[in-house]
């Protein structure tokens, strides 16, 4: 039994006024039993919880839609990774997560790939550690850096910014996990190990300025390592920057149709839209068109808060297949995103829906890069 | 020492203040800074809980507004400054310039037919539903119903050159058209104040899950107003793109107790507001589905509760919970929410939604809190000096404030407050006025 009192305090649930708007804008809740104003309300009757059989717990993509829209502050998905803590505390780990969770104690990542594989994905590049001495690091993610599908993402970022001639190196093997989604799921141990390892690790080279491929690990580095003593932005709003100062120019057009997928972590959660937006359009022969369900409207992919490791209770129903059709209903030809997860969700999606031959799904990077 | 009030704010608050202190005898300047008095109230159409049209309960005082012989109407007229004069003010008033000579002006509109932008202007009084011309009236009712060129969209005022000729001034008979008038600075003294500047309706594009401003038919409460109302664009008909809307869905607490707005207060009319817009949509359109989504219906004044129980009698669906996102689907909108009572994510398939907006302070509060060194509650509106002792009373000897420049009020409470301003007003003004006492009548005793 969990002690709901002090869950209700620690996330401060008495400002609720079970007005719905949570449950009414999560994106699973109508594919799952989660729904987060009813998990609110049970703390608040103080009759306690049992985990036992609330499976839907993991259901959640921590795409904070519920906390962002709640009229009185309540973070709802803060509390279902406080009872996820719980669910981890009691050792009965869901069987998918075990691997992950050891891998990412001892190789530092979550693919269950050795350390020393982490910079594979920049054979025969070059690129320099950023302890020799750079103005910008780059942080690279487990996912783009051990996953061949995603890994053509970071190498598109070096030659971006080399054409910009921007001064980089990246951590080379000393590069672990950012803990953004061992966090979600609720295993804080590791991650306040991995938040502590990291910035000691960023303070010894000497890291002024990051740049992420990753939103998941530019949130977590910007709004949850405290006093990281760095500033850290989304690749998006580098690239932006760079093509408005006129640093990097395109040689190559791309004409063809393209909508675009905000990714929750960079999007809803820190209100950057317009950056991805602007790369596209400054892209020669890019035609941009919006999705109806866009910027604060826009749906979760299903692969943050630890998702791309949890099936959820319903694999029937899945919202990157929703995206695509939505994406195919503008006309697009190219669904773009700036985030691994997305990527790899959506690829799979439009696969999955037997689009292979009417959408590419494509990083901003990959898209950039080709253009250059 | 002057006998004299000054008010500021030409709505109903403004209104009924200035009447109560002309009538007891004191001599009023009433300031509005648009072209006419009326303020929010002339927008509306039907005023609950009894359905009485609005415009046929306020003309009839902007009319005695306009014909009393105490009150002098400074309209399209701003106060810059004011200053402290022992125990009175001296304010300065910036008169616009209306480029029409308002006593020649008869109102008869052969301007704004003649007006080359004609049809052209998103019309404010209609809260952006209809066009009219650059040279306008806003409402036929208006007082004074003199015409005013918008200096922002004339072409003349703004690029010096209109056509070949200046159409209005060729229609106008009464050679009212004026284009050299520059504005004007006056001063008027007074021993007190009232401050009716009033609200503004809430922006719902700053809740962009609404979807406020993509879709043409998300609408807010204040536009169904204007649909609504027999003076409106549509003349009365719900009407959007010339078609019915068969499903209608109301929304709840937009912009009011809500964190991420900064808005923490409730805004005490939308519920109301909203009950009425069912009424209406259900009396127009008999077939319409009409739901209201909500969390707490507050409907706590008299006659409130009666009227929601007719309203839900008349087959309008109240669906407990917040909506939470609007998006498209085919032609139609999706409400998304979750249906709290039964705990389900719910998709409600509307034609139009009307978002019932909060009241929030007007920009210009601060700027009048400046002049007159008034400070604001918490909620932004302004702080009176004791929240029930001296509700309409300041810091400030002297200033006072009526209606929703105090706070968010339905038109019962802000007549009630004005009311109590006029009398706070007069009470000033008679204490400092010592040339006459008034009689007074002695205890006669009856038995012996």
């Amino acid at each position: 039994m969990i002690d709901t009192e002090a869950l209700v305090e620690q996330f401060g649930l008495t400002a609720c006024i079970q007005c719905g708007k949570c449950t009414g804008g999560c994106p699973v809740s109508p594919k799952s039993a989660l729904n987060p104003r009813a998990l609110v309300y049970q703390m608040l009757r103080g009759e306690g919880f049992e985990l036992v059989s609330r499976e839907e717990l993991w259901d959640c993509t921590t795409c904070s839609t519920c906390g962002l829209r709640c009229p009185k502050g309540v973070k709802a998905v803060d509390l279902i990774i406080g009872l996820r803590g719980q669910w981890i505390e009691s050792g009965k780990i869901p069987t998918t997560l075990r691997a992950p969770l050891t891998a990412t104690l001892n190789q530092g990542n979550p693919l269950v790939l050795p350390r020393e594989d982490r910079s594979l994905w920049a054979d025969g590049l070059n690129v320099k550690n950023v302890a020799e001495g750079a103005d910008v690091a780059m942080f690279v993610c487990c996912e783009n850096a051990y996953d061949p599908r995603v890994q053509p993402m970071p190498r598109a970022l070096v030659n971006l910014l080399r054409a910009a001639q921007v001064d980089f190196g990246t951590l080379g093997l000393e590069e672990q996990c950012c803990g953004s989604e061992i966090r979600r799921l609720g295993e804080s141990g590791l991650y306040e190990y991995l938040r502590d390892d990291n910035l000691d690790k960023f303070r010894q080279a000497g890291i002024q300025k990051m740049v992420t491929t990753s939103p998941h690990c530019m949130n977590v580095f910007k709004n949850e390592y405290a006093g990281a003593g760095f500033t850290v932005e989304h690749y998006t709003q580098m690239l932006a920057r760079l093509i408005a100062e006129g640093k990097i120019k395109f040689s190559k057009r791309m004409e063809t149709v393209v909508t675009y997928q905000d990714p929750c972590f960079l999007g809803k959660q820190n209100g950057i839209y317009d950056e991805p937006r602007a790369v596209l359009k400054s892209i020669p022969g890019v035609k941009f068109v919006d999705m109806d369900r866009s910027r604060e409207r826009s749906v979760c992919c299903e692969g943050g808060g630890g998702r791309m490791w949890l099936e959820g209770t319903n694999n029937k129903v899945r919202l990157a297949n929703d995206r695509v059709a939505q994406a195919l209903e503008t006309g697009a030809k190219v669904l773009a995103t700036a985030c691994p997860f997305c990527f790899l969700t959506l690829s799979d999606a439009v696969i999955a829906t037997g689009h292979e031959n009417d959408l590419r799904v494509m990083d901003i990077l990959q898209i950039a890069n080709e253009a250059l | 020492m002057p006998s004299s009030a000054l008010v500021i704010g030409g709505g109903i608050a403004g209104i009924q203040a200035a009447l109560d202190i002309a009538d007891a005898g004191f001599h009023v300047f009433l300031v509005e800074k648009e072209p006419s008095i009326g303020g929010r109230m002339s927008q509306l159409d039907k005023t609950f809980p009894t359905l009485d049209c609005s415009a046929c309960i306020l003309t009839p005082k902007m009319v005695d507004v306009s014909r009393h012989p105490d009150i002098e109407l400074l309209t399209y007229s701003e106060v810059i400054d004011v200053k402290r004069n022992g125990s009175s003010f001296r304010a300065i008033v910036r008169k616009k310039p209306r480029y029409v000579d308002i006593t020649k002006c008869t109102g008869c509109g052969s301007c704004a037919e003649a007006c080359r932008l004609r049809g052209r202007i998103a019309d404010t009084f209609n809260a952006g539903m209809g066009k009219r011309a650059a040279i306008y009236v806003p409402f036929p009712q208006a007082v004074p119903l003199k015409y005013t060129v918008d200096p922002t969209k004339c072409v003349f005022v703004t690029r010096g050159v209109c056509g070949k000729t200046q159409v209005c001034k060729e229609a106008c008979k009464a050679e009212a058209i004026d284009f050299s008038q520059k504005e004007e600075l006056v001063e008027v003294e007074a021993a007190a104040i009232v401050a009716a500047t009033g609200f503004d309706p809430f922006n719902a594009a700053l809740k962009p899950e609404l979807g406020y401003g993509v879709y043409p038919n998300v609408i807010t409460s204040l536009q169904f107003e204007r649909l609504s109302s027999a003076s409106g664009p549509t003349a009365g008909k719900i009407l959007l793109n010339g078609k019915e809307p068969e499903e209608i869905a109301f929304v709840q607490c937009v912009g009011s107790r809500d964190e991420t707005t900064g808005n923490l207060y409730c805004s005490r009319v939308c519920c109301m507001v909203t009950a009425k817009h069912a009424h209406l949509a259900k009396e127009k359109i008999h077939h319409a589905k009409v739901t209201v989504f909500y969390a707490d219906v507050r409907a706590f004044g008299k006659g409130f509760e009666e009227f929601y129980d007719r309203v839900r009698a008349e087959g309008v669906r109240y669906q407990r919970g917040y909506v939470s996102e609007i998006y498209q689907r085919g032609d139609k909108l999706v409400v998304r929410a979750e249906d709290t009572l039964i705990g389900k994510p719910t998709e409600t398939s509307a034609d139009m939604v009307v978002l019932g907006i909060g009241l929030v302070p007007r920009p210009e509060t601060n700027q009048v809190a400046g002049l007159l060194g008034l400070e604001n509650s918490s909620d932004g509106f302004l702080a009176e000096a004791h929240p029930k002792m001296r509700p309409v009373d300041t810091a400030v000897d002297g200033v006072y404030l009526a209606g929703c420049v105090q706070g968010p009020k339905d038109i019962p409470d802000t007549v009630a407050h004005a009311k109590a301003a006029a009398a706070a007003t007069i009470v000033r003004l008679r204490q400092q006025t010592t040339d006459h006492r008034l009689q007074r009548t002695d205890v006669r005793v009856l038995t012996t």
